[in-house]
């Protein structure tokens, strides 16, 4: 647990009375791809947003880097170099793409290689180079998916969390989306953290894995070496 | 000619009801807050360009060197400090809070100017110029200059600066904005502070074509009101245009029924645009 760059330490969070997650540990280690996987309310997306600052926990720990980030707010924790891509492609729909992209390097440890970082996203991203000046709000939901996910890098993160990326997209841009990832995690030794609620691609995708249910950690382990049976009781909580 | 001299009007002083309805529109769609406030922040304006213009000897316009960097840093530890506050508990008291200080500014410059009527005298008040058979005031192109330029110079400024950039897309969706590495406090602090930094300009304005008095503030958070429900909440090119709309309606309709004609179509906006012209 030591060569950890996130670590999540006996983490619960909720709203009001209510515990959407209890005494969560988890830890991603630097260059590694984590899955976070888990159905409807198992409280994925709560531990991730407090995580990234826009929800208060209740008690634990959040280390980054060896930082204490524990309750910081959002722009601190991104400025830090842990970055959220939010569900359903979030934009900022009013704004164009260009400037969806340049709102990523708002931090100013950013600002400096703000045009380089453009660049490559739209090398990665060839599409979003063609529709620059267009309304985010004009785009289908994959594309602003992609808007998302460049505004994301254009911070230079060292860690990246991506809540339901899939969620109501196509396979085919799934696929071309986790393509993306694969390759921003291997050029730039990026950690990823993916929550998912498709078990079998996320498995594939990641080296390690965590199982919510209830808002507990129901079981984790090493993503190519857990058999389906197992991951589908702790899945279910049959 | 007739419709020619009222367009030419119109858009002049049109111009200011855009200004007065331009900081409005900006605490709306960033901070969602309603300042109640907005009006006795102009007449705050007025006032300051008021007492500033003979005590330094300088022409009234100049005063905005001074009073439009007070009332940004003035809107700035407003909101950060007390309204913000308030806004964690809601925005029932935040809305109270804006009440609150109107009437502690009401009060206020009550005490310090008296309940006389006051002006800011220029040279030129009287004066027009003539462009073929038309009869320009010179003061109404010198308003329409000055809100015209701080018009543009906000839109320039919101859309090519990271904090412009920073402030549309908080207006846009807060928590994501957050997530790029926006301290919303601050940018709902800078909205503030551009609000007030508008009512120094509008203030100046209103000061020097109507007479103005502690009271007057109401009047002005009223039109304020219909400029930005016209144009759209939260849209600067729809309180320009809402702000020339409403001028031709009190030109067109002259002191008894141009506020009626204003009504009239802020109800019409209601019913087929309910967002406003410019709202989406």
């Amino acid at each position: 647990m030591s060569d950890a760059l996130l670590s999540i330490k006996n983490l619960s969070a909720g709203y009001g009375d209510f515990v959407a997650v209890e005494s969560v540990d988890l830890a991603v280690k630097k260059g590694q791809i984590v899955s976070l996987i888990g159905i409807n309310g198992a409280g994925k997306t709560t531990l991730m947003h407090t995580v990234a600052g826009l929800h208060k926990p209740a008690s634990g720990k959040v280390l980054f880097g060896g930082e204490d980030i524990t309750g910081l707010p959002a722009d601190k924790i991104v400025a830090k170099g842990l970055s959220l891509v939010p569900q359903g492609g979030r934009c900022f729909t009013r704004m164009s793409v260009q400037d969806n992209l340049l709102m990523g390097s708002f931090p100013r440890s950013a600002r400096k290689n703000a045009k380089q970082t453009l660049e490559h996203i739209y090398e990665l991203f060839p599409d979003l180079g063609e529709m620059k000046q267009r309304p985010a709000g004009n785009l289908s939901g994959g594309q602003r998916q992609m808007v998302a996910i460049g505004r994301a890098l254009m911070g230079d993160p060292e860690c990246l969390i991506f809540d339901e990326i899939s969620l109501g997209l196509s396979p085919a841009v799934i696929n071309d989306i986790y393509k993306k990832i694969k390759r921003i995690n291997e050029e730039e030794n990026t950690s990823i953290i993916l929550i998912e609620q498709d078990i079998h691609r996320a498995l594939k995708a990641s080296d390690a894995f965590y199982v919510m249910l209830k808002g507990r950690v129901a079981l984790s382990g090493q993503s190519d070496e857990i058999d389906s049976e197992t991951l589908k009781k702790a899945y279910f909580g049959i | 000619m007739y419709f020619a001299q009222v367009l030419i009007n119109g858009i002049l002083l049109g111009s200011v009801y855009a200004l007065l309805g331009v900081g409005m529109t900006m605490i709306f769609g960033i901070v969602k807050l309603t300042n109640l406030a907005h009006g006795e922040f102009v007449i705050l304006g007025a006032y300051l360009s008021t007492v500033l213009a003979p005590l330094l000897g300088i022409d009234p316009i100049l005063t905005l060197f001074i009073t439009v960097p007070l009332m940004f840093l003035l809107g700035f530890l407003l909101q950060y400090l007390l309204i913000g506050w308030a806004m964690k508990k809601g925005s029932e008291p935040a809305l109270l809070v804006t009440f609150g200080l109107s009437i502690i500014l009401q009060d206020g410059m009550l005490m310090l100017f008296s309940a006389d009527a006051q002006h800011i005298p220029v040279s030129y008040s009287m004066d027009t110029v003539k462009i073929g058979s038309l009869e320009i005031s010179v003061l109404h192109l010198v308003l329409f200059a000055i809100s015209l330029v701080s018009i543009a110079a906000l839109s320039l400024f919101l859309r090519n600066t990271y904090i412009g950039r920073a402030i549309r897309a908080t207006a846009d969706d807060a928590d994501v904005a957050a997530l790029s590495g926006v301290n919303i406090n601050r940018i709902y602090a800078i909205a503030m502070g551009i609000a007030m930094a508008s009512a120094a300009v509008a203030g100046l304005c209103v000061g020097m074509k109507w007479t103005y008095d502690p009271s007057a503030g109401g009047n002005y958070l009223l039109i304020a009101f219909v400029v930005v429900v016209i144009g759209g909440m939260g849209s600067v090119p729809g309180t320009l245009v809402a702000g020339i709309l409403f001028g031709m309606a009190q030109v067109i309709g002259g002191a008894s029924y141009g506020l009626l004609i204003s009504y009239i179509l802020l109800l019409l906006v209601l019913i087929f645009r309910p967002k406003g012209i410019f709202g989406k």
